[in-house]
C-alpha cells in the first residue's frame, strides 16, 4: 500500500515498453491487430479493437526515441540508488 | 432555462470548453467579487499618512531626492514587473491557470450544498449544468458544476484525520503522512488514467476535461473522512455503517451525474435506447460509479482497527 510517485512513474516506463515492444508484422498482424485493418470504419463507431489498434500504432510511433532516454536514465538511477 | 439550446451546444463541442474565457467573464457573472472599488481609495489615503509623518520626521534622509537612485529605483521596477510578466506567460503554457481559476470560483453556500448532495442525493431534483453563451457558469452559480475546492480541502483533511486515526493507534510517525498522501495521490491519479482510457476506447463524444474527472474522483473524499471520523468517534460498527451510506450515496451521486455527460440524449432522460453502443457507455458509467466505494473502503479500512 505504500505507493510513491516514482513507483507510479516506473509502472508507467515498464507499461510504455510494453507496448513498444509490440512488432507490427511479426506479432499483431498474425493475431490480427496489424495497422493495415483499421481502416474502413468510416461510421461514427469505430469500435473498441480498432481504438486500441491505433492507440498502439500511436504510442509506438511517438514513444519510440523518448522512451531510450526514459530507459537509461532509469536504469541510471537504478544502478546508483537500487 | 435554456435546456434545449444547451443541449444542441453540448453536442456541437465535444471538445475543451473555453473555460478561460469566462475569467473577464459575460456581464453579470464574473467569476470572483470585485472588491477593488474600495481598495485604491482606502490604499491612498493610507499612503498618505505614511509618507506624511516621514517626510516630516526626517528631513535629512535624502535618499529618494538623489536622481541616480531614483532612475536606479524606476529601473528595477520595470525590470520586476516585466521578469513577472514573463513567469506569467510561460507558466500559463504549461499550467492552465485559468482555467484552474474557474474551479476555484466557490461561495460557502455553494460548498454546504454541495458536501449536502454529496452525502444526501437523493432529494436533488435537477441535475445538469447551467450554461451561458456556451460557457459553463461558474460553480457559485450552478450547484451541479464540479468544483475542485471541495476535492483539494478533502484530500488534505483525509491526510489529517488519517494522521489522526494513526496516532490513536500508536501507529504514528511523521513519515507515515507522507506515505499516506503519496499513496493517495498514487490511487487517484491511477483512477483518472484508467477513467480517461476508457473514455477514449469508447470513443464518447463529451466534454469532460480531465479536471472535471480529477474533481469527480476527489469527491468521494468526504465520504472516506465522515466513515474514518465516525469509526474514531463511535467505533468499528459506526464506521461500517457511515461508510456503507457514503458509498450508496457516492454512487448514486456519479451515476446521476455522469449519466448526463457520458450517455446520448435520449438515454439519459430515462427512455430505454437499444444499441451496443449505449450499453457499452451505459457500462462504463456503472464501473466508474461503482469504482468509487471500492477505492472508498480500500483507502480507510487501514486506519480503523
Amino acid at each position: 500500500m505504500a505507493f510513491t510517485l516514482y513507483s507510479l512513474i516506473q509502472a508507467a516506463i515498464l507499461c510504455i515498453n510494453a507496448v513498444a515492444v509490440l512488432h507490427e508484422e511479426r506479432f499483431l498482424s498474425k493475431i490480427g491487430w496489424g495497422g493495415d485493418q483499421s481502416v474502413g470504419g468510416f461510421g461514427d463507431e469505430p469500435g473498441i479493437k480498432v481504438q486500441l489498434m491505433n492507440l498502439i500504432r500511436s504510442v509506438r510511433t511517438v514513444m519510440r526515441v523518448p522512451l531510450i532516454g526514459v530507459n537509461s536514465v532509469c536504469i541510471v538511477l537504478l544502478l546508483l540508488f537500487g | 432555462m435554456d435546456y434545449t439550446a444547451a443541449q444542441s451546444g453540448f453536442r456541437q463541442q465535444p471538445n475543451m470548453r473555453l473555460r478561460n474565457s469566462s475569467v473577464d467573464g459575460p456581464d453579470g457573472s464574473q467569476l470572483f467579487d470585485d472588491t477593488s472599488a474600495a481598495g485604491p481609495g482606502a490604499q491612498g489615503v493610507y499612503r498618505n499618512q505614511q509618507a506624511g509623518p516621514q517626510a516630516a520626521g526626517l528631513p535629512g534622509q535624502s535618499f529618494l531626492s538623489d536622481p541616480m537612485s531614483n532612475l536606479a529605483m524606476v529601473y528595477g521596477s520595470s525590470l520586476a514587473s516585466q521578469g513577472r510578466e514573463m513567469v506569467d506567460k510561460n507558466l500559463d503554457r504549461f499550467i492552465p491557470i485559468s482555467k484552474l481559476k474557474y474551479y476555484f470560483a466557490v461561495d460557502t453556500v455553494y460548498v454546504g450544498k454541495k458536501l449536502g448532495i454529496l452525502v444526501f442525493p437523493y432529494m436533488h431534483e435537477s441535475w445538469e449544468v447551467c450554461y451561458q453563451q456556451d460557457i459553463p457558469v461558474a460553480p457559485r452559480f450552478d450547484v451541479n458544476a464540479p468544483d475542485l475546492y471541495i476535492p483539494t480541502m478533502g484530500f488534505i483533511t483525509y491526510i489529517l484525520v488519517a494522521g489522526l486515526a494513526l496516532g490513536t493507534q500508536d501507529r504514528f510517525s511523521p513519515e507515515l503522512l507522507g506515505v499516506q498522501a503519496s499513496s493517495a495521490l498514487v490511487w487517484l491519479i491511477m483512477e483518472v488514467l484508467v477513467v480517461l482510457l476508457s473514455l477514449y476506447l469508447v470513443t464518447v463524444n463529451t466534454d469532460l476535461t480531465t479536471i472535471d474527472l480529477l474533481a469527480f474522483s476527489g469527491y468521494k473524499y468526504v465520504g472516506m473522512i465522515v466513515g474514518v471520523v465516525a469509526g474514531l468517534l463511535f467505533g468499528k460498527t459506526a464506521y461500517y455503517l457511515s461508510l456503507l451510506w457514503c458509498c450508496a450515496a457516492i454512487f448514486v451521486f456519479m451515476i446521476r451525474t455522469l449519466r448526463l455527460k457520458l450517455l446520448s440524449e435520449a438515454a439519459a432522460e430515462g427512455k430505454l435506447v437499444r444499441g451496443a453502443r449505449n450499453q457499452l457507455r451505459m457500462y462504463l458509467t456503472m464501473s466508474i460509479a461503482a469504482a468509487q466505494p471500492i477505492f472508498m473502503y480500500w483507502l480507510t479500512y487501514h486506519l480503523i482497527r
